[in-house]
């Protein structure tokens, strides 16, 4: 239980850093924690204690990998979160590039060609 | 085992306040690779190396592209009055969220006993319907192809789009200089090129 609010406050640390930082790469930075940290939570969520991973191996009969495997369906989605995650942050990175060369900085309160 | 993860939990907590908190941009650019590698630890602590594998590599890629946006650019401390109304909505809307969640987290199962309710299914007979003797990649390219695919959907998307956006020049009006630049050929260039018969 623990654990999980771990998890919660580095959650929370992302959206801070997120919100309250006034540099881009500092945003795209809390952005990447949180990333992290919701992934930690959900394989935390399907992990059973004393279990193997979720791999036949040559010593381990089904029976035994259905009694004590570890959950593999969180694994799978967040291998596909982690993945995403990275074309995200290219994204992101490229916008931020992109600023940065027509205002020649990364400060958000200097960023205001469109402010209304 | 629970001690073991706590700490490195602790590493990661301690890692990103350095990351956030730092001035130098490069050097919190470096303190978010300790928190990626810390975390692809706890990947292998619990029992799921493919996932481990998949954050060291994608962590690596992270770096490297965070580093290409801060090295090549000013990387001064950004100073400056600082506006204390984020600061302090922000703290009060954290604290309580970090308090409900605590009550909310206990209506969870608790660490160690997962629910597995699909998932018994998928260790039992994954090994014998697909014929993968590792369950995650049975569960990501067989029984739950579709989200595999809308994953590649996404990655192209969010590529395209970095592509586009980085590209140097767009299609360009046609003008006088671009017709000689790229070959189309004007009147008095086909007189010219017809009076060498």
């Amino acid at each position: 239980m623990f654990l999980y609010f771990l998890t919660l406050v580095l959650m929370v640390m992302g959206l801070y850093c997120l919100i309250a930082k006034k540099n881009i790469v500092k945003k795209i930075i809390g952005i990447v924690i949180m990333e992290y940290s919701i992934n930690l939570f959900l394989i935390l969520i399907g992990y059973k204690k004393d279990g193997i991973a979720p791999i036949l191996l040559k010593n381990v009969s089904v029976e035994e990998l259905t009694s004590r495997g570890v959950d593999p369906l969180p694994q799978a989605l967040v291998l596909t979160s982690i993945v995403i995650g990275l074309g995200t942050l290219a994204l992101m990175v490229a916008i931020c590039l992109r600023i940065y060369e027509k205002y020649k900085t990364f400060d958000m309160s200097k960023i205001n060609k469109l402010k209304g | 085992m629970g001690i073991i993860l706590l700490i490195l939990i602790a590493i990661m907590i301690i890692g990103s306040i350095v990351a956030i908190e730092t001035k130098n941009l490069l050097s919190s650019v470096i303190s978010c690779g300790v928190v990626g590698f810390c975390l692809s630890i706890v990947f292998l602590m619990l029992g799921a190396p493919d996932i481990a594998i998949t954050q060291v590599v994608v962590e690596i890629l992270i770096l490297v592209i965070l580093i290409r946006a801060t090295i090549t650019t000013d990387n001064t401390a950004i100073e400056g009055a600082r506006d204390t109304f984020p600061y302090v909505s922000s703290l009060i809307f954290f604290g309580l969220f970090l308090i409900f969640s605590w009550f909310a987290l206990q209506e969870l199962p608790r660490f160690g006993e997962p629910l597995m309710r699909v998932s018994r299914e998928y260790l039992k007979t994954g090994a014998a319907k697909t014929g993968a003797t590792n369950i995650v990649t049975s569960v990501l390219l067989d029984f739950r192809g579709y989200d595999t695919v809308g994953e590649a959907t996404v990655l192209f998307t969010s590529i395209i789009g970095a592509f586009v956006i980085l590209r140097r020049k767009g299609r360009k009006e046609k003008s006088e200089a671009d017709s000689e630049k790229f070959g189309i050929l004007e009147d008095d260039d086909i007189k010219d090129s017809f009076e060498g018969f």
